[in-house]
């Protein structure tokens, strides 16, 4: 009946590299929200003096990724620099995930209304307590939905680290795939894994989301 | 630490080359995209149907599509077609694997888009004693133009993006294709790779650009 | 004429029509007033057969609306309705919102359909607003739209739902000496309104509609005047 050649060891070896991509998630969007937070307030201060920086930001969105890759890559032997592929990945996808981050936080902290705001300091709040208490909650809940859509995003992007010599998932599976010759089982059981790794994100983000608004 | 010297020369000759990839590219993306649109549509109206066989169908395409890597969906109609005999080409791989991944996140546009036009305008419509297919087309469809078209505008620079991933199922006519050829024969990678970076920004903002202007024709309102 | 008999009508299990009977002959303005929820604007839906109804029957001059076989599309060309949300096509321009109807629905060619919108319009008073696109338009400028829009189809009768619900209290007015326009001309109409004093003026008969029925029905002098059931007055009480 139905046969396969695939052992429980290439079973192992698709989990490690789903962990791989996992990881390259991870530190990817902890690069990408610490710098979009920090671009994405600066962006909706000074929306003029910040210009360069959301044209600079706009390159990352306007390349592919991985051409990206490539080129960061081949930089960093020209300058000498001992970063492992790992480690390029993560700054590589920190980057372009800062740049997506950047508007994203930047349009939420624009969509607290301006009365809110006067309201606020209305009340005698300062600068800083009106940014703590008011707009960053508010900000929050509202950038949310779109963080939530870039951390998918950006897992399903972490298959292009593959050109640069990294094993993730869908390497591991192409590994396989090469060794055993059956693609679609293979292939299959790779996006299974993709599938539920997306799901459970979208969960656990729907999950807090909720909470949220029964706090409100 | 910086001993190297960039040679902009070779790979500046190579531009025509290039540019007859970036042209390649441009097709690949805009053939993509008007068969998602098409597609889209069908998933939509699928979408809306009654029966579930159908419902289910189109379900399934949009999760799957909106929840693996675009790279992914490519290999698996470039290798996983391969076990039922039927081999295609890198080039038909990535169409289809682009062309999939459009009509998923399409149809999931397209559903946030009809349900931002307000019933009472199918209603209006249908008093003036216009037929069901009469109205979409005229009151509906135009609406609806206008409130997708933004996420269109954003597909098709994705679109432009992805079809990068071909040189990975060993495309070698489309512009990462070329630039890889010249990379793997000179090994200027930075050179080459950069140009190509350079012609993917132009070809994403001319996308944007004519978007732009297209918009501010066709939308009077 | 239109006939409604013994209509009842539910959405799923609440039934908000219980057995309506009314007739408006030609020529007649027929005003329903009522309090909310009592079923007034959900019969008018049924008349053009935007809505279906689950008993009885209701005849457009002898037409059976609800039978299977009707042509709704063609029997809607005689009955123009003007909704609460005036629902103008915000993708095209006055003139076009009122030619689009003339032309894909009765074939007509351009021309005869610009002189059919251009004659309504200057009925309602929007000459000077054919170019424009009606978001730019006041309320009670898109709901005179909306009413050029439906007699572009020279309907032989004409709806109105609830017509001045939704506009700023200054904009009723003109919507209103619009209808009024219309009444002098002899059109035949079924006013959905809680405009008490504008139903008085220009209807023939008053219904007031409660619970889902025909509670009181008669020429205003009579309905508004002199009430003759006490639900009616307290009604009119409440609304004065």
């Amino acid at each position: 009946m139905f046969s396969t050649s695939l052992t429980a060891n290439d079973l192992l070896f698709m989990l490690q590299g789903a962990w791989v991509t996992l990881k390259l998630t991870a530190a990817a969007m902890l690069i990408g929200t610490l710098a979009g937070v920090v671009f994405g307030l600066l962006r909706a201060a000074m929306p003029y003096a910040t210009l360069p920086l959301s044209w600079a930001l706009d390159v990352f969105r306007s390349v592919p990724l991985l051409i990206q890759f490539v080129l960061f890559n081949s930089l960093k032997s020209l300058v000498g620099l001992d970063w492992s592929a790992f480690t390029v990945g993560c700054v590589v996808l920190g980057v372009y995930a800062a740049a997506f981050c950047t508007e994203i936080v930047r349009g939420g902290v624009l969509a607290v209304p301006t009365s809110l705001r006067r309201a606020s300091r209305s009340l005698g709040m300062s600068y800083w307590q009106d940014l703590r208490y008011i707009v960053l909650p508010v900000a929050t809940r509202v950038a949310f939905p779109g963080w939530l859509n870039l951390v998918l995003s950006v897992m399903k992007d972490t298959a292009l680290v593959m050109w640069i010599g990294i094993i993730e998932l869908l390497r591991a599976s192409q590994t396989i795939v090469t060794r055993i010759q059956e693609p679609l089982l293979v292939l299959c059981i790779a996006g299974l894994i993709y599938y539920l790794m997306s799901l459970v994100v979208a969960r656990l983000g729907a999950r807090l989301e909720r909470r949220w608004q029964e706090d409100d | 630490m910086f001993d190297y010297t960039f040679q902009w020369r070779p790979a500046l000759r190579a531009l025509p080359d290039m540019l007859a990839g970036a042209w390649v590219t441009f097709e690949t993306a805009a053939l993509s995209m008007i068969l998602g649109v098409l597609l889209a549509l069908a998933l939509t109206v699928m979408r809306r149907m009654d029966n579930p066989l159908p419902r289910a169908f189109a379900n399934l395409w949009v999760s799957i599509a909106r929840n693996t890597p675009s790279l992914f969906q490519i290999y698996m109609l470039y290798f996983g077609l391969g076990s039922f005999g039927w081999h295609i080409s890198s080039w038909a791989a990535l169409l289809a694997g682009i062309t999939f991944n459009n009509a998923g996140y399409l149809a999931e546009n397209f559903r946030g888009g009809l349900k931002a036009v307000p019933d009472t305008q199918m209603r209006a419509a249908r008093s003036l004693g216009m037929g069901a297919f009469q109205a979409y087309r005229l009151i509906v469809f135009p609406q609806l133009l206008r409130i997708v078209y933004h996420p269109l505008t954003n597909q098709m620079v994705w679109a432009v993006l992805m079809t990068s991933l071909g040189v990975i199922v060993g495309l070698n006519d489309d512009l990462t294709g070329v630039t890889q050829d010249y990379n793997v024969r000179t090994f200027r990678t930075f050179e080459f790779f950069a140009i190509a970076a350079v012609l993917y920004y132009l070809i994403t903002k001319v996308i944007v650009l004519v978007a732009r202007l297209l918009a501010w024709r066709l939308f009077r309102y | 004429m239109i006939e409604i008999d013994q209509v009842h009508k539910s959405f799923g299990d609440l039934e908000v029509i219980k057995g309506v009977d009314l007739t408006v002959a030609k020529g007649e303005v027929v005003s329903i007033i009522g309090g909310s929820g009592s079923g007034k604007s959900t019969l008018l839906m049924c008349i053009n057969g935007l809505e279906p109804i689950q008993r009885g029957s209701i005849r457009v001059d002898g037409i059976e609306v609800h039978a299977k076989g009707t042509d709704l599309n063609r029997l809607r060309r005689k009955i123009g309705i003007v909704f609460q949300q005036w629902n103008a096509f915000p993708h095209l321009t006055v003139l076009e919102n009122v030619m689009l109807a003339p032309r894909k629905v009765l074939g007509l060619g351009r021309a005869e359909a610009q002189e059919i919108a251009l004659k309504q319009l200057a009925h309602v008073g929007l000459s000077d607003k054919l170019e424009v696109f009606p978001s730019k338009l006041s309320g009670g400028q898109q709901q005179r739209m909306a009413i050029a829009r439906a007699l572009a189809m020279s309907p032989d009768y004409m709806l109105f739902d609830e017509a001045t619900s939704a506009l700023d209290p200054q904009l009723v007015g003109e919507v209103l000496d619009t209808i009024r326009l219309l009444a002098e001309e002899g059109m035949t109409m079924l006013l959905v309104t809680h405009e008490i004093r504008f139903a008085r003026d220009v209807s023939d008969r008053v219904a007031f509609f409660r619970n889902g029925l025909v509670h009181e029905i008669g020429p205003p002098a009579q309905v508004i005047n002199a009430p003759q059931r006490p639900e009616t007055a307290e009604f009119l009480k409440s609304v004065r």
